[in-house]
């Protein structure tokens, strides 16, 4: 790792404040993706912005039928949290499911949304239940956030501050995970919403999050499970790797997506 | 070079460190305690497991200025004397190590199942231990020994 400075600012406010004065200043919350990167040099940040302990960003409450959960909510806090299981028992799975027990007492849902990796299971949940980004300029939702591999529509000096998640009827996530790494290979967030809609969000792809919007209006017309190994998924989505080619990995998408539907039903 | 405060198995500790400082390596290096192995180097492993506030987290994976004021416990820290922990002495009964190098990981990764999950089933263990990995047991013992200590913690609390 180069060497770097640290600073563990008491506020938000003081936090900004860093960032604008150092372009080459990074964020870190819970760095469980950031530290591998530093550790193999691929990153050489001035110095980091600890927010890991901002109480601003430390929260879980219910917002009218929804629920907030503030950007420093570590994995394991949102798999444990009451609010959580009792209003969207799916994003408590998929919490409860990322990385090991170590990284989930670290990593944090504002972190794991504002890197992006295009295997990274949050995305794929906010994505699909239309939730919004709150960030300490603005709000926006995921449609508008995620931009791509690695990339969202926050600017530099905009810290990611929490996510609303409207109630859905009910959802399920379902992940296949590579047998090495147990990383998501491919991630289905399948949902029904509120308005009956379905909304079916996938990672792992490899070019970021994204929505399969023929089995969702499929879905939607009221046809069955079955009849989705007919519905047309984009190749384009998919980039293949040594772990298994773009067709595979669209194969999989489609078992995957079954197996979360059938699961939800 | 920095002067972080750490306090680490209840003792009030202070290493003089770059601000680059893994844990891990404040732990091993500046304080000696090599109980806590560095494996992998790339956050797979998990024998650098120590609690941090009370929770399990890889010390490869987190600076030593972000622990600074939080509470460690590493390996050093668990038997009382020559009397061991109830776990470390279940991984001794039921042979729960061959080589021993994934062991003070597995062990403090072990306490915080017991400490989430009282007397957790063997399934519960063995999802809970994919941070783990151990290349000789074949991990059947390392189960064993994690469930029987989980209940010597028990009858003990």
């Amino acid at each position: 790792m180069y060497d770097l400075g640290y600073s563990r600012p008491a506020t938000l406010a003081k936090a900004l404040e860093l960032l604008q004065q150092d372009d080459l200043a990074q964020l870190v919350s819970g760095g469980q993706t950031l530290m591998p990167v530093l550790r193999a040099r691929l990153a050489a940040p001035s110095q980091l912005v600890d927010i890991a302990r901002l109480d601003d960003l430390r929260q879980i409450c219910t917002i009218g039928a929804g629920i907030e959960i503030g950007a420093g909510m570590t994995h394991a806090e949102v798999a444990a949290s009451p609010v959580v299981r009792a209003h969207l028992p799916a994003l408590a799975a998929l919490a409860g499911g990322i990385g090991d027990a170590q990284i989930r007492h670290r990593g944090t849902i504002g972190g794991s949304i504002a890197n992006n990796d295009p295997a990274a299971c949050y995305p794929s949940a906010v994505l699909a239940l239309g939730a919004r980004v709150q960030t300490n300029l603005r709000m926006l939702d995921a449609e508008a956030f995620f931009a791509g591999m690695f990339a969202t529509a926050l600017e530099p000096g905009e810290i990611v501050t929490a996510v609303h998640f409207p109630a859905c009827a009910v959802a399920c996530y379902l992940k296949f995970r590579n047998p090495a790494s147990r990383f998501a290979l491919v991630g289905v967030f399948a949902a029904r919403l509120a308005s009956d809609e379905h909304r079916i969000a996938i990672i792992g792809g490899g070019n970021g999050v994204f929505r399969w919007h023929e089995a969702e209006r499929h879905l939607d017309r009221g046809a069955g499970v079955d009849g989705l190994d007919t519905v047309p998924l984009d190749l384009a989505n998919f980039t293949g790797d040594i772990h298994g080619s773009a067709d595979y990995r669209r194969h999989v998408a489609k078992v995957i997506t079954r197996r979360a539907l059938t699961q939800m039903a | 070079m920095s002067r972080i405060e750490l306090r680490v198995n209840g003792r009030n500790v202070e290493v003089e460190a770059d601000g680059r400082t893994l844990l891990t390596h404040a732990l091993r290096d500046h304080l000696r305690l090599t109980g806590t192995h560095i494996g992998c180097d790339t956050s797979q492993c998990g024998s650098c497991t120590v609690h941090v506030d009370g929770k399990a987290v890889k010390s490869c994976t987190i600076l030593a200025v972000q622990a600074a004021g939080c509470d460690i416990l590493t390996i050093e820290g668990l038997a009382s004397g020559r009397e061991l922990h109830p776990m470390q002495a279940a991984f001794n009964d039921f042979h729960g190590l061959q080589c021993g190098f994934c062991t003070p990981g597995m062990i403090m990764m072990a306490i915080d199942i017991v400490n989430r999950h009282g007397r957790p089933d063997e399934a519960t263990v063995r999802a809970e231990l994919e941070g783990n990995l151990c290349r000789c047991t074949g991990y059947h013992n390392i189960i064993k020994a994690v469930c029987a200590g989980a209940e010597r913690m028990g009858e003990m609390a």
